[in-house]
């Protein structure tokens, strides 16, 4: 059952992204022109908007939730095309170790940045 | 009545030809067969190992596609060497050879016991768990036709290995259980009469299990009893994820049946013959 554990949350996680990365999409692309998420017009990747969103913690949490499905939903499709390669049981093994070990310290080292943008967002708000 | 040709053609068989003991590699040799319309690719082997090589080697029972003895591979595509007419696939050329993704026994004969031990491993039976019944039953258990629907098209499976050959997954990863044994285990699974779902779930959703199916279909393409492995294994990958995230129905195996006998013989009617095995 392991296989349909990792195949379970794997649809999961694909269904989680097309919404998040859907919106992060959205807001890239046509944000600026439509003033979503971007207050002070222009470009959304503008540091006056990013700072806006990254002020808010409705966007930090979803940028910490965008990555760890991101990168659970990538690593999960790696591992199945590197088992294609028909590997040993122990070194399928020390692949499947070695990505969490990969995907944890990125997910770790991704929520690092996106809280301490929050943060310096939130010390840029109060002057 | 439409008239049947009796026009000959002159088909050349280019046969693989592969002796274990004998020969490093497999090989082809050509044999000149003259086929007329209704000739199957059966009596072309007939006819070469009668009059031309003896020595060639191929499996066959039942020459009606039902045992499922003469799956090979012809003009490459797997197939039933009894019901595939000559000239239905081949102008003048048709290219024979033994199924993929098995072990060679020898020219047109693969080895299935890859295949069988796949089938067992995923427990191809009722599985119930009042088993004094299931080895000595008192009476019928009772399904519906719907219920029977439900599995039908996947018992008429008969093992004969195409789909094993046409499996582009197996092809690199011979570990991989298949369409067939896995297409089994949707069979039982969809049976209202079995309890051995989370039995089979073990293997069919293990590393080597249906999540490995690229869903390419070409199994059911080629399957000569119209077969659908391709959807069976979805249906069994949706099996799998309801039962692990607790959401599927979790019906109790069918009961005996309550009709007019309520499971005991009617009068009037002879009582079943006394076993012989």
């Amino acid at each position: 059952m392991n296989e349909t554990k990792y195949w379970t949350w794997h649809m999961g996680a694909g269904a989680i992204l097309l919404f998040l990365l859907g919106s992060h999409m959205l807001i890239m692309h046509i944000g600026g022109l439509v003033h979503w998420f971007s207050p002070y017009g222009g470009e959304a990747i503008s540091v006056k908007n990013s700072l806006f969103r990254d002020s808010s913690l409705y966007f930090a949490v979803g940028y910490v939730l965008l990555l760890g499905i991101a990168l659970y939903h990538g690593l999960c499709g790696l591992r199945t095309v590197l088992f294609e390669l028909t590997l040993k049981p122990a070194v399928e093994r020390a692949v499947t170790v070695f990505l969490w070990i990969l995907g944890l310290g990125l997910c770790g080292l991704g929520t690092w940045a996106a809280l301490a943008a929050h943060r310096t967002a939130l010390l840029g708000a109060g002057g | 009545m439409p008239e049947i040709s009796n026009k000959i053609s002159q088909i050349n068989f280019h046969i693989t030809r592969y002796n274990p003991e004998t020969d490093r590699v497999p090989y082809v040799k050509t044999y000149q067969v003259p086929a007329r319309a209704g000739m199957t690719v059966l009596d072309g082997l007939h006819y070469i190992k009668d009059n031309l090589d003896s020595t060639l080697a191929w499996r066959y029972s039942c020459r009606m596609g039902i045992c499922g003895s003469c799956g090979m591979l012809l003009n490459g595509r797997p197939g039933l060497a009894c019901n595939t007419q000559i000239l239905g696939i081949a102008d003048t050329d048709l290219t024979v050879a033994a199924l993929p993704n098995f072990p060679i026994i020898r020219d047109l004969v693969p080895d299935l016991w890859t295949m069988l031990d796949k089938h067992r491993s995923i427990k191809p039976y009722i599985i119930r768990a009042d088993e004094t019944e299931l080895n000595d039953p008192s009476g019928e258990f009772f399904q519906s036709p719907e219920q029977l629907e439900a599995y039908l098209q996947f018992s008429y499976c008969i093992k004969c290995g195409c789909c094993m050959g046409a499996c582009p997954t197996l092809a690199t990863d011979l570990h991989y259980l298949g369409p067939m044994p896995l297409t089994a285990a949707q069979r039982y699974n969809s049976d209202t009469r079995d309890d051995g779902r989370r039995q089979r779930n073990s293997v069919t959703g293990a590393k080597d299990g249906v999540f490995r199916c690229h869903y390419a279909g070409e199994c059911s393409r080629v399957c000569p009893k119209g077969v659908d492995p391709a959807k069976a294994l979805q249906l069994l990958k949706r099996g799998l994820v309801l039962d692990y995230l607790h959401v599927g129905h979790h019906s109790e195996p069918c009961k005996k049946l309550q009709g007019p006998g309520r499971g005991q013989p009617l009068e009037g009617i002879s009582p079943v013959p006394d076993r012989t095995v």
